[in-house]
């Protein structure tokens, strides 16, 4: 059986769930290049400064997966038939 | 703190573990899961990953090494922050394809190779002991602490002691509720949450002390950050190789380690739990790791030197004079080992008893795969798996001496277990991993593994000779443990990371690219690759799963069981349920009991196939597939062999009536003859008899007496020729007539036959066309048989045409080693219904002219042909009727039995 053409531009909230999921995908890469960042820093910078900035790092790594976490499982749950092709 | 008072305090803790397990176990039993479905309690099961190394040696460690510690728990941050790269995809393998654990994963991937499940089993195994063997002595050594911290000085009895206890009461808990019930999907409800009890009792310790840190002994966090900034510490410079190198190995590890996977993939009840888990488990890491630094810092400011920095949690608050909080901490670290040795262990026990003892045990007594009930045997290999696996924990423990830093036997394990990861990874991002790649890639990755960090672990000189280390294996520089190929840049850890990731993956790459896989793996290749497609595909092609009503269930059961079976079965279960009517609540139970029933009709793998497919997620494996193919060969087999013998019966007892009506058809066909032969021979007698008795009354005139006398004589030569035909017909039956072979002239034969027949209504003038040229053949063969079959063919014409002008056509033709010679007249032929009669005996045709003969020519001329390895048939279609004769042109062999 043929599968159906997917249609050329997606309705609006479809396009959005994907750009999330692409959020996701990309969230992971954002935080490790951003815990490398501190390996470029040299010595001058102190440790207590270091610490407080990978804190901060992984605190916003953890509010951005809270953020996008809801609209992924909805979207698995709703949309898991339109899963893109890789 | 009286140390009986902190014994009294665990015995209780561990009491409270049991009856929380063991009602929520009575609770799942009953399908009363509520909040035991939630994924609070999925993500704080998560916590194992934070063992007693995280509780006690991650302030050691920070002590130590400063932030580096951080990166244990930013590698699994990342993994979880990034769940819809790999977790999404393992949870959704792990629940459709009901992964018991990693091993089975990687087995099952590469097309159920048991040799890849023992390897993996093998390395989770060595790689666990030490880790094991760390919680035991985390938790002996904070016995230890607070005995010598005792007022009374309550010697420890023995330190070995207090391990076995341990273990013990470990290895009772494990198996109470670890192996109480063999469920497919390997979940064990009351253990997970007991885990997640747990969690919460070592995230308020750990937060309690370092509250207490933070602002009781430390003057609040922005001193907080002051202070640690301004610690001067030769050791904690951030090392770039190794900041990287451990986010990574961490990350690696938190997917592949044993007891993650077991709480992550096996345990997970609902994939949706993981978005819950994707930003809370990094959440409670991030709250864990709060706190270490400030008490690492505090600890070494405020404690002797000689403190042992792995036990600061525990000595800072007990040099505090904070008792109470002292046993908080301790009940934290308590639950931190435990909980991570319950699950490792059932991981691990899981993996040892699937992939290396069943196998072992069938193999050794293959005939208990048939008696059925492997169940018990299943449970007590999984038993002794367990203590098997608790006492390797032990004697390492013992046998270590239990000196070395916590974190280093920490990290090893870590190091050990990501040699699954490029397999893994492999096995569900790429169709073109195969067995001989996965096989490859773990061989290779453990032996560098053992021979570049775990083995130089244990010292120079202990296991690996100071020789080697110096000058390398056998000599070779190259081969150095902790310089491979002349690397000796890297720190130790991450050069044995790097060298065996790296020849763990080229091998696997290597091995698959050259390997072609055999159809299992390829079927679960593409299943696990396209684990979400198939999904997709089944829902555009409108196929739901999960959604089973009752009435389908009746519906399916109905044509396997019959509808009065089934129709009273989901009665019956319905009233057990307290339904009234025809359709029961779909709970666990009943489902189980459909699918015994269902069983008993289709056999057990495709009563699971068909149960699951109507009400599970789960996909029909290969391994069910095959399973039902199993069984329904052997139906097929078995239906084959009634078939068999039944077309046999029916083939014998055709054969039977064939005989039977061929020796009804003889006997009629005797009793005809014998009547026929009786009225033949009568009628010329009954003349004879009649004029011989006229002729014995006397005084006749001459002339009367004469023509009665040749009446007698014609009448006599009449019986005469009957006889001797008979007598011919039966030689030639009989097949013991004797052929006089010779060259013959075909043309002659011809001729002689003609002038033979010529006798015959010798009154008619027949228009005779040949073709002597034609003729001109020599035959080998009996002439006189032939001409005697001519002569019959040509007389017959001569008997039976009447056409006003008769004409008699012979054609000669030579075909093949054969000669067909056809005798064809102009008359009207014999009509259809009659042609095949005429060659049988006494066969004289209706309406005909009275002739003589008994109607035996034509049968003797076939027995003639027959005997002469030729026919005679009638040719029809000819305008007239029409005869051929086929002769072979050299009859070599004279046939019959008589002539051999």
């Amino acid at each position: 059986m043929r599968r159906p053409r997917p249609p050329l531009f997606l309705a609006r909230a479809v396009y959005r769930k994907r750009r999330l999921r692409d959020a996701a995908r990309l969230l992971p890469l954002l935080g490790f290049v951003l815990l490398l960042l501190p390996l470029l820093w040299g010595q001058g910078f102190g440790a207590g400064r270091m610490v407080a900035y990978v804190f901060a790092i992984w605190l916003l790594l953890i509010v951005l997966a809270a953020y996008l976490a809801p609209g992924l499982a909805s979207a698995e749950a709703a949309a898991g038939a339109e899963e893109d092709a890789p | 703190m009286p140390f009986n008072v902190l014994v009294l305090t665990c015995l209780a803790y561990v009491a409270f573990l049991f009856l929380v397990a063991f009602v929520v176990e009575r609770r799942a039993a009953r399908g009363e899961m509520g909040f035991l479905r939630s994924p609070m309690v999925y993500t704080l099961s998560l916590s194992i990953y934070c063992t007693a190394w995280t509780f006690y040696g991650a302030v050691g460690y920070a002590a130590r090494s400063g932030l580096e510690f951080l990166t244990i728990y930013l590698g699994p941050t990342l993994v979880f922050v990034g769940w819809w790269w790999v977790l999404r995809k393992l949870v959704r393998i792990g629940r459709r394809q009901r992964v018991t654990s990693i091993a089975d994963l990687i087995s099952s991937r590469y097309g159920k190779s048991n040799l890849l499940g023992v390897l993996v089993t093998v390395i989770a195994v060595v790689a666990a002991t030490p880790y094991i063997a760390l919680q035991l002595q985390s938790v002996t050594l904070s016995f230890g602490v607070f005995a010598s911290a005792t007022p009374e000085n309550w010697a420890m009895p023995n330190r070995d002691a207090t391990a076995i206890w341990v273990a013990a009461g470990l290895a009772l808990f494990t198996i109470v509720f670890g192996t109480r019930n063999l469920d497919a999907k390997e979940q064990h409800h009351g253990i997970v949450i007991a885990i997640a009890v747990e969690a919460v009792v070592k995230l308020v310790a750990l937060l309690a002390v370092g509250i207490f840190v933070v602002w009781g002994l430390g003057g609040g966090p922005a001193a907080m950050i002051e202070r640690i900034g301004s610690f001067q510490s030769e050791t904690w410079q951030l090392q770039p190789s190794r900041w990287a190198g451990l986010i990574f190995l961490s990350a690696a590890a938190v997917i592949t380690l044993p007891r993650m996977f077991q709480v992550m993939v096996v345990e997970n009840v609902d994939e949706a739990h993981l978005a819950r888990a994707s930003w809370a488990f990094p959440l409670y890491l991030f709250l864990m790791s709060l706190f270490i630094l400030p008490i690492a810092v505090v600890g070494l400011d405020r404690m002797p030197a000689d403190t042992n920095p792995d036990m600061l949690v525990l000595t800072l608050p007990l040099a505090e004079g904070q008792g109470g909080l002292a046993m908080l901490a301790f009940l934290g670290g308590f639950s931190s080992a435990t909980s991570m040795v319950i699950v490792e262990t059932i991981a691990l026990a899981t993996m040892v008893s699937n992939h290396i003892v069943m196998p072992a045990w069938l193999w050794l007594r293959p005939t208990a795969a048939l008696s059925g009930d492997l169940r018990r045997g299943i449970l007590l290999a999984r038993r002794l798996s367990i203590m098997g696996v608790l006492a390797l924990g032990l004697a390492y423990f013992r046998l270590s001496g239990g000196s070395a830093a916590l974190a280093s036997i920490g990290l090893i394990a870590f190091a050990g277990m990501a040699q699954v990861l490029p397999a893994l990874l492999g096995g569900i991002f790429w169709r073109g991993g195969t067995k001989l790649g996965a096989g490859l890639g773990l061989s290779f990755g453990v032996v560098v593994w053992a021979y570049t960090l775990l083995l130089p672990s244990f010292g120079a000189g202990a296991l690996i000779s100071v020789a080697v280390f110096e000058q390398g294996l056998f000599g070779i520089g190259w081969l150095r443990p902790q310089a491979l190929f002349g690397t000796t840049g890297m720190d130790p850890l991450i050069h044995s990371i790097f060298w065996s990731l790296a020849l763990n993956s080229a091998a696997y790459a290597v091995g698959s690219l050259l390997s072609f896989p055999d159809p299992v793996e390829r079927i679960q290749g593409a299943a696990f690759v396209n684990a979400f497609d198939d999904e997709a595909q089944a829902e555009r092609l409108g196929w739901a799963h999960g959604q089973a009503e009752p009435e389908a269930l009746l519906n399916m059961a109905q044509r396997i069981l019959g509808e009065e079976v089934a129709i009273s079965f989901f009665e019956a279960e319905a009233g057990a349920q307290g339904k009234a009517g025809y359709l029961p609540d779909l709970t666990p139970t009943f489902l189980a009991g459909l699918e015994r029933r269902l069983a008993g009709s289709v056999g057990a793998a495709t009563a699971h196939a068909m149960i699951s497919q109507l009400f599970g997620r789960a996909t029909v494996t290969v391994e069910d597939l095959l399973a039902v193919a199993n069984e329904t060969a052997q139906i097929m087999e078995y239906s084959a062999k009634l078939e068999d013998q039944q077309a046999e019966l029916s083939r014998t007892a055709r054969q039977l009536r064939e005989v039977n009506e061929k020796l009804t058809q003889l006997s009629v066909q005797k009793d005809a003859f014998l009547s026929q032969i009786s009225h033949e021979l009568r009628t010329p007698m009954t003349s004879i008899r009649a004029f011989s008795e006229i002729l014995t009354e006397g005084s006749l005139p001459t002339t009367t007496v004469a023509e009665y006398g040749s009446i007698i004589h014609d009448e006599a030569k009449r019986l005469t020729r009957l006889l001797d035909d008979l007598l011919d017909l039966s030689v030639l039956e009989n097949g013991s007539v004797q052929l006089d072979l010779g060259q013959a002239n075909l043309g002659v034969l011809i001729d002689r036959a003609l002038a033979a027949a010529s006798q015959t209504r010798s009154e008619r003038a027949f228009d005779i066309q040949r073709d002597y040229s034609a003729e001109a053949i020599f035959l080998h063969t009996d002439a006189d048989r032939l001409v005697q079959v001519f002569i019959n063919l040509v007389s017959n014409a001569r008997k039976y045409c009447d056409a006003a002008a008769p004409v008699l056509r012979i054609s000669v033709r030579q075909k093949g080693g054969r000669v067909v010679v056809d005798f064809i007249d102009n008359g009207l032929g014999i009509a259809k219904a009659s042609q095949g009669l005429i060659f049988e005996k006494f066969a004289r045709l209706a309406n005909e002219s009275r002739e003589k003969g008994a109607g035996l020519g034509l049968s003797i001329c076939r027995e003639v042909m027959a005997s002469l390895g030729g026919t005679v048939t009638y040719l029809p279609g000819q305008r007239g009727a029409a005869f051929r004769v086929t002769v072979p042109l050299r009859l070599e062999k004279p046939l019959g039995p008589e002539s051999l």
